[in-house]
């Protein structure tokens, strides 16, 4: 047996004896994720059960090295892991900002004090995250926030606030882009900052979007301090890493326009009914989800060929941005299709009849996507400039 | 497969860019054009390229080809959609090819793939009837006479009709229009008593041709597979077909695109260059999103036939229909983003559209191959 094979046993086992009844069901709101933190939001006890026993062999960021807390897992490892808790339907024990995106910048910026401090609470579940950004008049134009940093010896005092900031009403720390110096270019002279959220003069108020309730907050910070050694990278040169969190948040959200497993010309015949020739009804809404369906198809084939491009160190040039542009229009697409093909009963709000509006409040919901974390303009703007050359 | 091209296909890739744009491009299309010339390519520059080993690539070793597969004629397609380079490529080397091989006995495979793949012997497809797409439609009558058969008809959009030395046929045997069951592939000489080779004129500047068929004897060893029995070969034949097609439009309206995005950064209105212009860039932007897409299901698309990949019939029409559309879109955007001298017959980007659109209807349009992809994904 070679040694993956081996690999693949024990994990399967493992997994067997390991994995609750309750953590194999199929996920079926966003209250089913466990997101950890200080004070855990637990809709099943088993969820932190689950999640500590990953923990502990490092499998809840397999991929990470053993020493912060992760799994020190290859590729191939991981992708065994992968297969064997999808044999199952073993939901992920842990998901958080921290895994996706704090993590990523540490391990690329974070010195080594940094990353022991701070990667293996992130690991357990102990710590929960949140992404300071936005800011009222800094969105699409983000290098000219506001926020500002001032300097007193071996820690700073941040005075400012920032918005869209995604569960700042749970989350237990900061990764925070605050301004230390005004004087450069507005790229200069941004710093990557992390702080506790239970610091005195830190503030949230949630926000409440068209779809209804949502996760983001607007966060106020009123003479805050933050220590020098929670600083990520140098003083003033924050704008790195701010760009190489937000490539990576491109791509997260962009992941949004995969198609699900069922096609949506599947669920329409379904709903709406074929015609004699077995096609759907209504020929115009059949065209209208064919070329959703194509465009889905070609798109999930560039994700492919561009990682494997990638693999092969060829690589397309602004390709987040592609991703994040054509993958939110076409989850808009996808969304506004929903609705289409539901008639009435995507319309519902409220009420059990209409699952209390999940699909209108996912439709309204979409829209953001082309929003947040660099509008589809701006995507185009940084295509027709670096791609293509175009001149300002 | 991982979807990335290979060392030896960039190779071939290089290969085929220097040969072409050097023999066979836009401007030898001109002059054949402007000369009138009968079969709309060069017999020089054909010797050229299958001294190159093109015609053989996809064709298996046991019958003297390459055995290199079709990832690698996609790639040669694709150069000469670039530019727009006239030659037998697509007639024969993609498509005759390709029916002779899912539709030909082991002899009739034995006694023409090795000369098409040296580029010796050219075999074109007579399919189309109407002016659309259609090839259960197929009407024209095949009747039984002797050990074989005589055919009776009319076929259009004949590619490359007035050089090519053989032709599969295919004619109705049994049933009638409408039926996949019922037709039958044949294989008649160019200079076959009562074949009327007729040239046509169309807007690519290509050679095309009419075949009539006034009594046509084929006799037994001219039947490709069993009577009535090719709907399958044939659809084998045109899913390969459509695919290097749009292996062709990638090529052709990426060129198409990268000459207007050129064009933007040069040409100069209100004191600017135009490019600097935020309502073109953003559809620039747009059109270089679509063409990332294009290549992405292209090569998709073309790995599948080489892999024998059941899907293939829905990515041959998820392939052609994506680079139909994107296709006219880059060279309608080419036209209008040139302004007034886009409308020139100097200029060459016309040229671009006008072969677009006669790539894109050969072997069914957007229409055609959206409808197909909708109806292979189960609705």
């Amino acid at each position: 047996m070679s040694k993956l094979e081996q690999f693949r046993a024990e994990t399967r086992a493992w997994l067997e004896d390991n994995c609750p009844p309750t953590m194999r069901e199929p996920i079926r709101s966003f209250e089913d994720l466990y997101t950890g933190g200080r004070n855990p939001e637990i809709k099943h006890p088993d969820q932190q059960l689950w999640c500590e026993r990953m923990a502990a062999r490092g499998w809840t960021v397999p991929h990470w090295p053993r020493e912060y807390g992760g799994g020190g897992l290859d590729k191939e490892e991981c992708k065994v892991l992968r297969e064997e808790m999808e044999r199952i339907n073993a939901r992920r024990p842990l998901e958080s900002f921290g895994i996706s995106m704090l993590g990523p910048a540490l391990l690329q910026f974070g010195n080594e004090e940094q990353k022991l401090e701070h990667l293996p609470p992130i690991c357990r579940g102990e710590i929960r995250w949140c992404q300071g950004y936005s800011e009222p008049n800094a969105g699409s134009d983000l290098a000219s926030l506001q926020t500002r940093a001032e300097d007193h010896g071996d820690h700073y005092i941040i005075n400012g606030q920032k918005v869209w900031t995604s569960y700042a009403d749970k989350a237990d720390w900061i990764f925070c882009l605050v301004r230390t110096d005004n004087s450069g270019s507005k790229h200069e002279g941004i710093s990557f900052v992390l702080f506790d959220m239970a610091s005195p003069g830190v503030s949230t108020r949630p926000i409440r979007l068209i779809s209804g309730s949502s996760p983001f907050c607007e966060t106020f910070f009123d003479n805050v301090k933050a220590w020098k050694r929670n600083r990520v990278g140098e003083e003033g040169k924050g704008w790195a890493i701010a760009k190489y969190l937000l490539t990576h948040e491109r791509e997260m959200i962009s992941g949004f326009g995969a198609a699900p497993k069922k096609s949506l010309g599947e669920a329409a015949l379904e709903t709406l009914g074929a015609d004699a020739s077995g096609r759907l009804g209504n020929g115009i809404l059949r065209h209208t989800i064919a070329q959703y369906q194509l465009d889905a198809l070609a798109f999930a084939a560039t994700m492919s060929r561009v990682g494997d491009e990638a693999k092969a160190g060829q690589g397309l040039g602004a390709a987040s941005s592609i991703f994040k542009y054509y993958g939110t229009e076409l989850n808009k697409r996808r969304n506004e299709l929903n609705l289409a093909i539901g008639g009435e009963a995507a319309l519902g709000w409220d009420g059990e009849v209409y699952h209390g509006g999940a699909t209108s409040r996912d439709w309204l919901r979409s829209k953001g996507n082309s929003i947040e974390g660099g509008t589809s303009e701006v995507q185009l703007n940084i295509i027709a400039k670096r791609v293509l050359g175009l001149p300002d | 497969m991982a979807l990335v091209l290979t060392e030896e296909q960039v190779m071939l890739r290089e290969s085929a860019a220097g040969l072409l744009a050097d023999r066979a491009g836009v401007a030898q299309l001109r002059a054949l054009r402007d000369a009138g010339d009968e079969l709309g390519f060069s017999r020089e520059v054909w010797q050229d390229i299958a001294a190159m080993g093109w015609p053989g690539i996809a064709i298996p070793e046991a019958y003297d080809g390459l055995g290199y597969g079709y990832t690698g004629l996609g790639l040669v397609l694709e150069q000469a959609g670039r530019h727009l380079s006239p030659s037998p490529l697509q007639s024969s080397v993609l498509v005759g090819t390709t029916a002779v091989h899912a539709l030909g006995t082991e002899a009739q495979k034995q006694a023409l793939l090795p000369s098409l793949a040296a580029g010796e012997l050219l075999v074109s497809l007579a399919l189309q009837e109407g002016v659309q797409h259609a090839p259960e439609q197929t009407a024209m009558a095949a009747v039984p006479a002797g050990d074989g058969y005589t055919l009776t008809g009319d076929k259009i959009l004949v590619l490359d009709a007035l050089a090519a030395d053989r032709f599969v046929v295919i004619a109705r045997t049994s049933g009638s229009a409408g039926d996949t069951e019922g037709l039958t592939a044949f294989l008649v000489p160019a200079d076959a008593a009562g074949l009327t080779v007729e040239r046509r004129s169309l807007v690519d500047s290509r050679g095309v041709g009419a075949l009539h068929f006034d009594g046509v004897q084929v006799p037994a060893d001219g039947v490709m597979g069993e009577p009535g029995r090719a709907w399958a070969g044939l659809g084998r034949t045109l899913d390969i077909a459509n695919i290097g097609l749009a292996a062709e439009l990638l090529g052709l309206a990426t060129e198409a695109f990268e000459r207007t995005v050129a064009y933007l950064q040069e040409r100069k209105q209100f004191g600017k260059v135009i490019g600097s212009f935020q309502g073109l860039q953003h559809r620039a932007a747009e059109l270089f999103a679509e063409l990332e897409l294009a290549r992405s299901i292209v090569l998709q698309a073309l790995q599948a036939i080489d892999a024998d990949d059941p899907e293939l019939p829905k990515l041959a029409s998820a392939a052609k229909a994506k680079l139909c559309e994107v296709a006219q879109r880059a060279t309608n955007e080419g036209i209008q983003m040139h302004g007034g001298i886009g409308m020139t017959d100097e200029y060459e980007i016309g040229f671009f559209i006008k072969r677009a659109r006669v790539a894109q209807h050969c072997f069914g349009d957007y229409n055609y191959h959206l409808d197909r992809f909708a109806r292979l994904s189960g609705f």
